[in-house]
């Protein structure tokens, strides 16, 4: 299966622009299926980002965040060719991870 | 018989010396060690509470302990109208200097804290993400910065609304 994960980092001069991606339904528990049934909550609840062994972005998320989440910041540091390592969990205890290149 | 020689004192001298260095340096690295790890677990823990709360000042203090003042250096880009509640663009970016969390309320949501985002030395203090707002609502921004917490709110418009059925 294709990551659920997407992401673009490009170097700056000064900082790594990162972007991504995310996909998950991110259920708030609050939407009624076609049967009127709740749909029980299903979402990401951290996300974290690491640089050269350093965690450069945390994000913790409530059901709020929109569904295929994106997310996008900058951190100092980091060059082309650099790792870039995201992982998530969600509250059901799945999770996904990916290693992506800098640009 | 015990002798002691001046170079065998010298030698005594400069060990004790030594381990007491060494001690030093191992008890200074052990607070600082000790603080980082302390600070990071209290971090690193995702705050459960404070996503349960329904209004925004319960989930100020459930996260952070204290309460946040307004302040213009909190940036809070938000859409006057959101078309669609279900993806409202948000972003907000901070001139405050050493901020080390930003956390997204939105006040008219079943639990207001929508969003709340660490940020480690070296990273630049600016997130853009898209969140859910079930109705026209003030969102609220809030940034801690060298132990203070400051924040911003507008006023989001909402048509339809994202969270319902």
């Amino acid at each position: 299966m294709a990551s659920s994960i997407r992401v673009r980092a490009t170097a700056g001069a000064e900082t790594t622009e990162v972007q991504a991606l995310i996909q998950h339904p991110m259920d708030s528990g609050f939407v009624k299926d076609a049967k009127g049934q709740l749909i029980p909550p299903h979402f990401i609840q951290e996300v974290v980002f690491e640089h050269d062994g350093k965690q450069v972005f945390v994000a913790d998320w409530g059901p709020a965040v929109s569904k295929d989440p994106y997310l996008k910041f900058a951190f100092k540091g980091g060059k082309k060719g650099d790792d870039l390592k995201i992982s998530w969990t969600d509250n059901k205890g799945g999770s996904d991870q990916l290693t992506a290149k800098i640009q | 018989m015990y002798q002691v020689t001046s170079d065998g004192i010298d030698k005594t001298r400069r060990m004790i010396l030594q381990g007491a260095a060494v001690i030093a340096l191992a008890s200074i690295a052990g607070i600082r060690f000790g603080l980082t790890e302390a600070f990071a677990a209290a971090n690193d823990k995702y705050p459960e509470d404070a996503f349960k709360q329904k209004s925004s000042d319960d989930a100020i203090k459930s996260l952070y302990g204290k309460t946040a003042t307004a302040s213009d250096k909190v940036k809070l880009d938000a859409p006057e109208i959101a078309e669609n509640g279900a993806v409202v663009p948000i972003t907000v970016s901070s001139s405050l200097p050493d901020v080390t969390s930003i956390s997204i309320m939105v006040t008219e949501n079943p639990f207001s804290l929508a969003a709340s985002y660490k940020i480690p030395a070296g990273t630049v203090p600016s997130v853009a993400s898209r969140l859910k707002m079930a109705k026209t609502s003030n969102v609220i921004a809030v940034v801690e910065a060298g132990g203070k917490l400051y924040s911003a709110s507008k006023e989001v418009k909402v048509t339809v609304g994202g969270c319902g059925g």
